[in-house]
């Protein structure tokens, strides 16, 4: 018993030092000097616009990747076609490249110098540093959240009920509305919170793609670089506490739509 | 976080109207997103010949960040490796008063932006260190950094793992008069371990490509602080886009290397499931 108790002490003391501690000195940091300090910061027009943007980024960048998350477990699960291993493995492959890779891929492929540079300018379309461009590189980087929660339920949910549905005559878009879409619910539910963190807080991507114009092409987490470099620590603590905060919502969310065999 | 797909039995073969239009789509969207920007990283490399990104990835500098980035992650694959086990025992074999909370403070790391990580992580371990633990510019420091981003990974594929893990078979040893450590090497390492190694897996690719995190608190010296994902940010900047596209290909090399082990670890826990 003396083990477990020391490995308990352990654990939590190690939990307690690399994330507990940090995250709360965090936010006893930013009303350091004062509410005041703190509200006046978050309410300049930058940062406005940076909290406007990023929720702009999110609400176009999350609903897109759940889209192509649901078609592409569906293609995944219920369907065999040759390439389907290399979908299979080509869906994870977002999570383990560098951010700023990314960044430079998107630059590489859509901006000025890219493959489609001359096309796109030619059209007046511009992606990098501006808005399309923050919104690739969210995209990218969130891609497989939904697919990876919805592909284990699709299976184990099977096909009985949906083959019933089409015998008694309905149609594809029927099926998958009225069967298949309320039994994946959970599934996809988490997917979409994950998403939808990792695109509030997604730094490198953007980083490098949004050309990081004050007030233009600013999300929140470059303003907290941004305030930090220019010694505004105030300014970088407040808009580190709202993403923090933003991220704890995203925690609650997480732990209220966890899935059944984690709990 | 498992990514099991093939399930060949329970597959139907019905072909409905909708799937070459699916097919299109999702297709189209991973190519335009994915695919053709990382093609475009490749070409770009080796487009003035094999000799440019050779030159390129041997530069002292790019070596020398390859090699810290390298480093740093395996240290912390190896630390994480025993630290996640140990939180994953916690969670499933001991009770105590408030341990939903600690569960779910598991997944911070994963909801909490990277550049926040970051800042709080120099706030509370740089120079202001209300502990008097300065870390700031340091290897430690990033170690720390990769430390608190990766910390979910070999703790959530482990839990599961544990959890489905009978424990009669530990009892029987027990009493057939094993201790507790041999209990745990001979018994429950075996089953747990290619969750262990496939979580490590994980975060040592995410290590590799962290980037947020890390920035800060590395202070980003050439040769001594600095990190791949860091040193190619710098070259973007400078306009090296031949040097920051050749580094990119080494470290989409070494994910690709890293997921495939991955998927055989998990291949492999599979079987062991059944």
């Amino acid at each position: 018993m003396v083990t477990k108790l020391t490995l308990r002490f352990l654990v939590l003391g190690y939990l307690g030092l690399l994330i507990l501690i940090p995250t709360t000195a965090i936010v006893w940091r930013s009303l350091n000097s004062g509410l005041g300090a703190a509200w006046a910061s978050i309410t300049t027009p930058d940062t406005l616009h940076a909290v406007w943007l990023t929720v702009i980024v999110v609400l176009i960048a999350v609903p897109l990747n759940a889209i192509f998350g649901v078609l592409c477990a569906l293609l995944l699960v219920r369907h065999d076609f040759p390439g389907r291993a290399a979908l299979s493995a080509l869906i994870d492959l977002p999570l383990s490249v560098s951010p700023v890779v990314v960044g430079l891929a998107l630059v590489l492929a859509y901006g000025q110098i890219g493959w489609f540079g001359s096309w796109l300018q030619g059209h007046g379309v511009q992606i990098i540093f501006a808005l399309p461009g923050i919104v690739l590189a969210t995209m990218f980087v969130s891609l497989p959240y939904v697919a990876r929660e919805v592909v284990p339920v699709l299976e184990e949910i099977g096909t009985d009920q949906e083959q019933a549905a089409h015998t008694l005559g309905a149609s594809s878009f029927q099926t998958f509305r009225r069967v298949t879409l309320p039994a994946i619910q959970s599934g996809l539910s988490y997917g979409i919170v994950l998403a939808t963190a990792r695109s509030l807080g997604e730094f490198g991507a953007v980083s490098v793609v949004s050309g990081r114009l004050v007030g233009q092409t600013e999300t929140l987490t470059l303003v907290v670089q941004d305030r930090f470099q220019n010694f505004d620590l105030t300014g970088a603590y407040t808009a580190a506490v709202v993403l923090a905060l933003m991220a704890v919502a995203t925690l609650l969310a997480m732990n209220a739509l966890t899935p059944k065999e984690r709990t | 976080m498992s990514a099991v797909i093939a399930i060949p039995g329970r597959r139907t073969r019905v072909l409905r109207p909708g799937i070459g239009v699916m097919q299109g789509i999702v297709v189209g969207y991973l190519s335009l997103l994915v695919l053709i920007p990382l093609a475009a990283v490749l070409v770009h490399a080796t487009g003035s010949g094999f000799g440019g990104f050779l030159t390129a990835v041997t530069e002292p500098d790019a070596v020398a960040a390859l090699e810290l980035t390298a480093a740093c992650s395996l240290i912390v694959a190896a630390i994480n490796a025993v630290t996640g086990t140990l939180v994953a025992w916690v969670l499933v074999r001991d009770s105590f008063p408030g341990k939903a909370v600690v569960n779910s403070i598991i997944d911070l790391p994963f909801a909490l932006p990277t550049i926040v990580a970051g800042l709080t992580l120099l706030e509370l371990y740089g120079p202001d260190s209300p502990f008097h633990i300065n870390l700031a510019f340091t290897r430690a420091g990033i170690v720390a950094a990769l430390l608190f981003v990766t910390l979910p990974f070999v703790v959530r594929s482990v839990q599961p793992v544990l959890m489905e893990a009978d424990r009669d078979v530990e009892e029987a040893a027990a009493s057939l008069g094993a201790s507790s450590w041999q209990t745990f090497r001979r018994i429950v390492l075996p089953a747990i371990l290619p969750a262990i190694l496939s979580g490590s897996g994980l975060s040592f690719a995410r290590a590799m490509g962290e980037f947020g995190s890390v920035v800060l608190i590395s202070g980003n010296i050439p040769y001594l602080t600095e990190l791949a994902s860091v040193h190619i940010y710098g070259q973007v900047e400078s306009n090296d886009l031949v040097g920051a596209a050749s580094l990119s290909i080494i470290l989409l090399l070494a994910s690709l290397v890293i997921l495939t082990l991955v998927a055989t670890f998990e291949h492999r826990l599979l079987r062991h499931g059944d």
